[in-house]
């Protein structure tokens, strides 16, 4: 049995902030050195009264429409998410409901960051694999600027908010999934985190920059764990699957920052030409940067068959996650 | 690594700034451009020039371009 990617649709929320826009509410940095260090122009903030579940419903539409797919063939929902709805039910029931899926389909949400796109194929491909289930719709929908500061300029200008649906099949579809190399190291925990409003910490009525019901980013400390960590993530799968970095058509990261991807590339030495960017028009969508990028990809390069890409997500947790594809 | 050949690739970094007046011994946070971006910016750039890392803390702690010196050579000694 194998599993394939089939379809990959986009949602953006309507607003949008670019760089000067932000060169107006933080003075002291211009629009021109907003992109020039982090590489992004423009990014999205989901609206007030817009939430993850509402995106991932959008999205989900979007991708029935541009596929002509019909919700009867979905047999399980995969949410990933960090910003959902409710602490219960699971986002994922709501999506199936609205989204018209039929009743016999599975669904669950799981919370991982920039590594879930990635984890949510290792996910679908299981249970492909395993006879569980033939058309599996996973979900990337994350609202990040909500948990942001207004005042915090670094994560401001890095992150926005965006969904990504995808279709994994039993039968066909643009790329095979291939091995995966996953990893974990909780210990890192503290240095990207949403400390308080779970059920350990309660939210506070703290209104300054430096408290913890905001999103918390030890910039020196995930730059530090990414340039150490994804070159031998990436390592450990040529390794697994037995091929070199020049066999590869395109390496797929995600897209956290310009900055950090550019170290990376150095690090692993692959040429510009090969190691994607699309940063600048939508910035760090989390678990859906790997998407958004792979449909560009798929749309923009000069790709064929029989080519490998090479997908890899890392962040929040610290978790990680990469697998290659081959297109069909 | 010599500590003239990490004062220039300090002092590379930085784009925008007169740092006609810096030495070794300045305290890097007085650079007008000085950010917590330009933390990173050096972090990378230790890690890419002498495969070395320093981290959020050790740039905290240190105050004069001479005191990140000084970590870079004990981590490179200890290796």
């Amino acid at each position: 049995m194998e599993a394939f990617i089939s379809f990959i649709s986009t949602y953006f929320p309507e607003k949008s902030l670019n760089n000067e826009d932000l060169s107006l509410l933080f003075p002291e940095w211009s629009a021109e050195k907003i992109e020039a260090k982090t590489g992004v122009f423009n990014r999205h903030e989901s609206a007030d009264d817009e939430f993850s579940t509402d995106m991932a419903v959008k999205v989900g539409e979007k991708l029935f429409a541009e596929y002509d797919v019909s919700p009867s063939q979905i047999d399980f929902v995969l949410l990933c998410t960090q910003s959902p709805d409710y602490f219960l039910p699971t986002s994922a029931c709501i999506i199936q409901d609205k989204l018209g899926i039929p009743n016999r389909a599975g669904a669950f949400d799981f919370n991982l960051g920039c590594s879930g796109f990635v984890y949510g194929l290792a996910i679908a491909k299981g249970f492909i694999t395993a006879g569980i289930a033939n058309n599996v719709l996973l979900i990337t929908s994350e609202t990040y600027t909500k948990f942001i500061h207004e005042s915090d300029r670094g994560n401001r200008t890095i992150f926005g908010d965006g969904a990504a649906a995808t279709i994994i099949s039993s039968k066909k579809g643009f790329a095979k999934i291939g091995d995966f190399v996953l990893g974990t190291d909780g210990n890192g925990a503290e240095n990207l985190i949403v400390k308080r409003g779970g059920i350990r910490y309660q939210k506070t009525n703290d209104i300054l920059l430096k408290n913890e019901n905001h999103l918390h980013m030890n910039g020196p400390e995930i730059f530090n764990f990414t340039s150490k960590m994804v070159p031998i993530m990436i390592d450990e799968l040529m390794q697994k699957v037995d091929l070199k970095s020049d066999e590869i058509r395109m390496f797929i990261l995600h897209q956290a920052n310009e900055f950090m991807l550019n170290h990376i590339r150095k690090k692993i030495d692959i040429p510009i030409s090969r190691f994607y960017n699309n940063l600048r028009d939508c910035g760090n969508t989390v678990s859906s940067t790997i998407p958004i990028a792979l449909k560009d990809v798929m749309k923009g390069e000069d790709i064929k068959r029989n080519d490998k890409l090479l997908l890899a997500g890392f962040g929040v947790g610290y978790s990680w996650a990469s697998t290659i594809i081959t297109i069909q | 690594m010599t500590e003239n050949y990490f004062f220039e690739k300090f002092l590379e970094q930085f784009e925008e700034s007169d740092l006609s007046q810096i030495t070794i011994d300045s305290e890097f946070r007085s650079i007008e451009e000085w950010s917590s971006m330009m933390a990173l910016v050096i972090i990378a750039m230790v890690d890419e020039e002498f495969g070395i890392t320093i981290t959020g803390d050790d740039i905290r702690k240190s105050v004069t371009i001479r005191d990140v010196y000084n970590v870079v050579a004990a981590r490179k000694t200890a290796v």
